[in-house]
C-alpha cells in the first residue's frame, strides 16, 4: 500500500507541472492586462508596474522566474493586492474555507446516505421516491436559489440565525453549511441508493439474513461497508471542492473564504492568484482522489489485492 | 415521510440559535457604525489605492490640508488650520495647525507633507493619481521621470508649521485636490522602517505598524471579513467625533448586503439591487437614499473610422436616442437624462446642453451625410462590458436606432479587462463609458478629451476645444471666464459628438434612521467624523 501511495504521489509532479506551465501561459495570453483601468494610468505609472512585477520581461523569463520563486515556497505578490502576497491570502482564507466544506460533508453525508439507505431498503415505494424526489431536487437547485431562499425564511422571517458572517455569532455557520452540503447531500443519496441495492442483492447479504441476523445489523453491518463504495469515490474530488471553496456560497454568506478568489482573480487578471488558486486545487484533487482510493481499498478486499496493497 | 426525522432537529437546532442581537441594535448601543464597504480594499496606503471602497477607508484614516463640508463641499480647514493665495492666484502658504497629531501622537508638520508628496510622485511608485499634483509646478514632470531634482518642483517648507506650493497657472480647484487621499500625508519613519520610499505593498499599512492622522485610527484588518477603525484620541478635533467605531464590511454582492442590511446587520448599504428600488420607494422611503452623483454614462464613438469620422453620422446617432425613455424605462433608480458631460450641480458652472431627442433632424442629419433612411449604413457594433444593465441600455438605443434612422446595429460584450484593452486600443465601433469626477470642476470632464490624452479614446481632437481647456481656462482671470472658456469648450465636444452623453449617475443606498450627520452630496463623500447613531429609532 505505502508503494502504491508514493507511485501515486510521483505521478503528481509531472501533473502538476503540466498544470502550472498550461495555466501560465494561458493566463498571460488573454487579452488585458493586471493594470488596465477606467482610468487609464499614465505611462511612467505603467512602467513602474510592469517592471515591479516583472511584465516587462519575455514570457519564458517569467515563467522560469514563477518557477524557481515556487520552488522556494514563494507564490508571488497579489497583482490586485499590492500589501498581500499570494500565499498569504490563500493561509487566510482557507481555514473558513475548510470549515464550511467540512460542515457541508457532514451535512451531505448525514442527510445523503441516510435516505440512500432508507430509499434501497424499500425501492420502488414510497419510502423510495420521496427521499429520492428530494434528492433530485437538491441536485437541480443551484446554491444562488437555496441559499437566499433559506436566508428569507430563517434568517430574515423568522430571524432564528443571521443571514450571512462566519463566526461572528451564534449559528451563522448554519445557513451556509446547509446550502453548500445541500447539493453533495442529493448526489451523496443516489449514489448510496444505487450501491446499497447492488450490495442488498449479493449472496452474501442472503447467508446474513439466514444466519438470523436483525435487519439493521445487516443493513449497518454488512451492507453499508460494500454499498458505499461508489459515495467514496465521488468524495475525492467532492472533498477536493468542498475544501478549496464555493464562490457562490461565500459570497452569498459573506464567508472570508478561499472561493471568490477564483472568480475575482480571473476577472482581475491577478496572474499570481490565478496561478496560486489553480495550484491548491490541482494538488487538493490529486491527495484527495488518493485519499478516496485508499479508502475504498480499505472497503474492498478486491481493490486491495488488485493493488498488491495486502491479502 | 422519515427525512422529517432528519430535518426536525435540524429546524431545532436553527431555532435554537436565535438569541442574538443585530449589528445594528448593538452599534447604536455602543456608538459603533457598521457601513456596507463594496470590496476588499486592495490597500490602505493613500499613494496607491484607487476605488470608492478604499475612498471611504482613507476619509476616516486619514486627512488633508484641507476637508470638505459634507453638506456643501466647500472646502474648509483640516490640517491646514488657515491659508494664503497670492495676489495672481499661483502661490499658497498653509499654516499648518500646531494641534494636528499622528495616531502615534507625534505632531505632523511642513516637512511631513512635503515627504509625502515626494513620495507620492516617486515615479517607481507607481501612484495612479499622481496627476492630481499636475498644477504644482514642475510636479508632472518630476513623476514622468523627465524631471530628477525634485527641488524645482513647487513644494517648499518655509518653517515648521508652514508650507508653500507654487502653482504653474491660478488653479481655482487647487485646494479640493488637497482633500483627494493622493495628497494626503504618511508618516515617514512608519514607511521607511518597512521599505524604500518608492516600495509597493509593504507591510507599514497593517494594524500592527500603522499610523495615520484621520478623525479613526486602524484597529482589525480581517481579509474579506471586516476592517474596524477606531476613534482617534490623538485627533486635533477628537470632540467633534462621535463614533467610537466604524466597522467597514466589504460585501461584493449588493443582494447579500441587502440582506443584512434588512436583517439589521448594516446602517448603511453600499449599493441597492435596482430590483429592489420601487419596493422600497413604496414601503420604506425612508431608508431609500437617492441622489444625484458626480459622474455621467456616455457612449464613446470611434471617430477614426470612416462612417464615423463625419459628424453628420455621430450628431444623429446622439439626436436619435430618447434619453428620457432610458432613464424612465430602462435603468429606473432616478437617473437624469444627460445633455452635457459635466453633470448638474457642479459649482456654478451651467454648460450648455445639446439639442435633446429629435428624429427627424437625425434622420435629416443622416441623409446628409448620404444615408437617406439609413440606406447604406455599414452594420455597426457597440461594445459593452458584460453586464446586464448595459445590455439593457445597448438593446433600448439598439431600437431606437433601427426605429428612427433604420440603422443595423449589433450588441457585443466583453469581460471588463477584455473591454478596458480593447477601448485603449481603438479595437471597438462604439462603446460604453463612464466618467465619475475627481473633483467638483468642469475641469475634470472636460481635459480628458484632448488629443491623445488616455481617457480619451476616440481618436477625436480640436484645436479651438484644447485651447479652450488647455490655455484661456487656466489663465482666466475670473472664475467668470473661466467657466466660459469651459462652456464654450464643452459645446464644441457636444457638437462634435465623438461621445453621446446619456444620463447622470445618482448614488443609491440604504440608511439606517438611527445614522445622522451625513448629508447627500454630489460626491457621496463620507465625513465620518460628522456621523452619529441614535438609539431613540425604532428598529426596521
Amino acid at each position: 500500500m505505502l508503494r502504491f501511495i508514493l507511485g501515486r504521489l510521483l505521478q503528481a509532479i509531472p501533473v502538476l507541472l503540466v498544470v502550472i506551465t498550461v495555466t501560465f501561459f494561458l493566463v498571460h495570453s488573454v487579452p488585458g492586462g493586471p493594470f488596465d483601468a477606467d482610468r487609464a494610468v499614465g505611462p511612467a505609472v505603467m512602467k513602474a508596474l510592469n517592471s515591479y512585477y516583472r511584465l516587462d520581461l519575455p514570457l519564458w523569463q517569467q515563467y522560469l522566474h514563477y518557477l524557481g520563486d515556487l520552488a522556494s515556497g514563494d507564490l508571488g505578490p497579489s497583482f490586485k493586492y499590492p500589501g498581500r502576497s499570494v500565499g498569504e491570502m490563500i493561509a487566510a482564507g482557507l481555514p473558513a474555507t475548510a470549515e464550511l466544506g467540512f460542515y457541508a460533508l457532514l451535512v451531505a453525508l448525514g442527510i445523503g446516505i441516510s435516505s440512500g439507505v432508507i430509499a434501497a431498503l424499500r425501492p420502488n415505494t414510497a419510502q423510495d421516491y420521496i427521499p429520492m424526489g428530494l434528492a433530485m431536487i437538491g441536485i437541480c437547485m443551484p446554491a444562488f436559489l437555496l441559499g437566499p431562499l433559506l436566508v428569507l425564511v430563517f434568517g430574515i422571517n423568522l430571524e432564528w440565525v443571521p443571514v450571512s458572517g462566519w463566526g461572528g455569532m451564534p449559528g451563522d455557520k448554519v445557513l451556509p453549511s446547509l446550502t453548500l452540503g445541500a447539493g453533495y447531500a442529493a448526489y451523496v443519496a443516489r449514489l448510496s441508493r444505487g450501491g446499497m441495492l447492488e450490495v442488498l442483492s449479493q449472496d452474501y447479504m442472503r447467508t446474513a439474513r439466514a444466519k438470523g441476523l436483525a435487519p439493521w445489523q445487516i443493513v449497518l453491518k454488512h451492507g453499508l461497508r460494500g454499498g458505499l463504495i461508489p459515495v467514496v469515490a465521488f468524495l475525492g474530488p467532492a472533498f477536493a471542492g468542498l475544501l478549496t471553496g464555493s464562490f457562490v456560497v461565500e459570497t452569498l454568506f459573506q464567508i472570508p473564504g478561499l472561493g471568490r478568489f477564483y472568480v475575482e482573480a480571473a476577472f482581475n487578471r491577478d496572474y499570481t492568484m490565478i496561478m496560486g488558486t489553480t495550484i491548491l486545487f490541482a494538488a487538493a484533487i490529486i491527495v484527495f482522489n488518493l485519499a478516496a482510493d485508499v479508502l475504498a481499498s480499505a472497503l474492498d478486499p478486491r481493490l486491495r489485492q488488485s493493488r498488491g496493497g495486502g491479502q | 415521510m422519515k427525512a422529517l426525522l432528519f430535518i426536525a432537529p435540524l429546524l431545532l437546532a436553527l431555532a435554537a440559535c436565535s438569541d442574538y442581537e443585530s449589528n445594528v441594535s448593538s452599534g447604536n448601543r455602543e456608538g459603533i457604525l457598521h457601513w456596507g464597504n463594496g470590496a476588499e480594499p486592495a490597500e490602505l496606503d493613500p499613494h496607491i489605492v484607487t476605488g470608492l471602497p478604499e475612498h471611504s477607508l482613507m476619509a476616516a484614516l486619514f486627512e488633508g490640508l484641507v476637508a470638505k463640508n459634507p453638506h456643501t463641499l466647500a472646502v474648509e480647514p483640516a490640517v491646514a488650520q488657515s491659508w494664503q493665495v497670492s495676489d495672481d492666484g499661483r502661490v499658497y502658504r498653509f499654516a499648518i495647525r500646531p494641534s494636528a497629531r499622528w495616531s502615534n501622537g507625534e505632531p505632523i508638520t511642513a516637512e511631513d507633507f512635503r515627504w509625502s508628496w515626494y513620495r507620492a510622485l516617486q515615479p517607481g511608485l507607481g501612484n495612479p493619481y499622481a496627476y492630481m499634483f499636475a498644477p504644482i509646478v514642475n510636479a508632472s514632470a518630476y513623476a514622468s521621470g523627465e524631471l530628477t531634482d525634485f527641488s524645482k518642483v513647487g513644494i517648499q517648507v518655509l518653517d515648521t508649521l508652514t508650507l508653500q506650493v507654487t502653482l504653474s497657472n491660478p488653479t481655482p480647484f487647487f485646494l479640493q485636490l488637497l482633500d483627494h487621499y493622493a495628497t494626503y500625508p504618511v508618516h515617514r519613519a512608519t514607511i521607511e522602517a518597512r521599505g524604500a520610499i518608492d516600495e509597493r505593498g509593504t507591510r507599514w499599512t497593517r494594524v500592527e505598524h500603522f499610523v495615520g492622522n484621520g478623525p479613526f485610527t486602524l484597529k482589525e484588518w480581517s481579509l474579506n471579513k471586516a476592517i474596524v477603525v477606531a476613534k482617534s484620541l490623538t485627533y486635533w478635533d477628537s470632540d467633534t467625533v462621535k463614533l467610537k467605531q466604524i466597522v467597514f464590511h466589504p460585501i461584493g454582492n449588493i443582494a447579500t448586503e441587502e440582506r443584512m442590511f434588512r436583517a439589521g446587520q448594516l446602517h448603511y448599504t453600499y449599493d441597492v439591487p435596482t430590483a429592489k428600488i420601487e419596493r422600497y420607494r413604496v414601503e420604506q422611503p425612508e431608508l431609500l437614499r437617492i441622489s444625484p452623483y458626480l459622474g455621467t454614462y456616455f457612449y464613446r464613438i470611434n471617430t477614426r473610422l470612416p462612417h464615423l469620422q463625419d459628424i453628420r453620422v455621430r450628431q444623429a446617432l446622439s439626436l436619435a436616442v430618447d434619453r428620457e425613455s432610458i432613464v424612465s424605462y430602462v435603468t429606473g433608480a432616478g437617473e437624469l437624462a444627460a445633455y452635457t458631460i459635466t453633470p448638474p450641480g457642479t459649482l456654478a458652472y451651467v454648460a450648455q446642453p445639446i439639442a435633446g431627442f429629435n428624429p427627424d433632424r437625425a434622420r435629416a442629419q443622416l441623409a446628409a451625410a448620404g444615408y437617406p433612411n439609413g440606406a447604406g449604413f455599414p452594420v455597426t457594433e457597440i461594445l459593452y462590458n458584460s453586464s446586464e444593465a448595459h445590455r439593457k441600455i445597448a438593446v433600448a438605443i439598439q431600437q431606437m436606432w433601427k426605429r428612427e434612422l433604420n440603422i443595423d446595429v449589433v450588441l457585443a460584450n466583453q469581460d471588463w479587462k477584455v473591454f478596458l484593452a480593447a477601448q485603449t486600443n481603438g479595437d471597438y465601433q462604439l462603446s460604453r463609458a463612464s466618467w465619475i469626477g475627481d473633483y467638483v470642476d468642469p475641469n475634470s470632464f472636460l481635459d480628458m478629451w484632448i488629443e491623445g490624452g488616455g481617457n480619451n479614446r476616440t481618436g477625436w481632437s480640436n484645436a479651438e476645444f484644447e485651447h479652450l481647456v488647455l490655455e484661456v481656462a487656466p489663465s482666466a482671470a475670473t472664475q467668470a471666464a473661466r467657466y466660459d472658456a469651459f462652456r464654450r469648450a464643452e459645446t464644441i465636444l457636444l457638437q462634435e459628438a465623438p461621445i453621446i452623453v446619456i444620463y447622470t449617475y445618482v448614488s443609491k443606498h440604504l440608511i439606517h434612521p438611527s445614522l445622522r450627520g451625513f448629508p447627500a452630496n454630489i460626491m457621496n463623500h463620507p465625513s465620518f467624523k460628522h456621523m452619529s447613531l441614535h438609539r431613540a429609532e425604532p428598529e426596521i
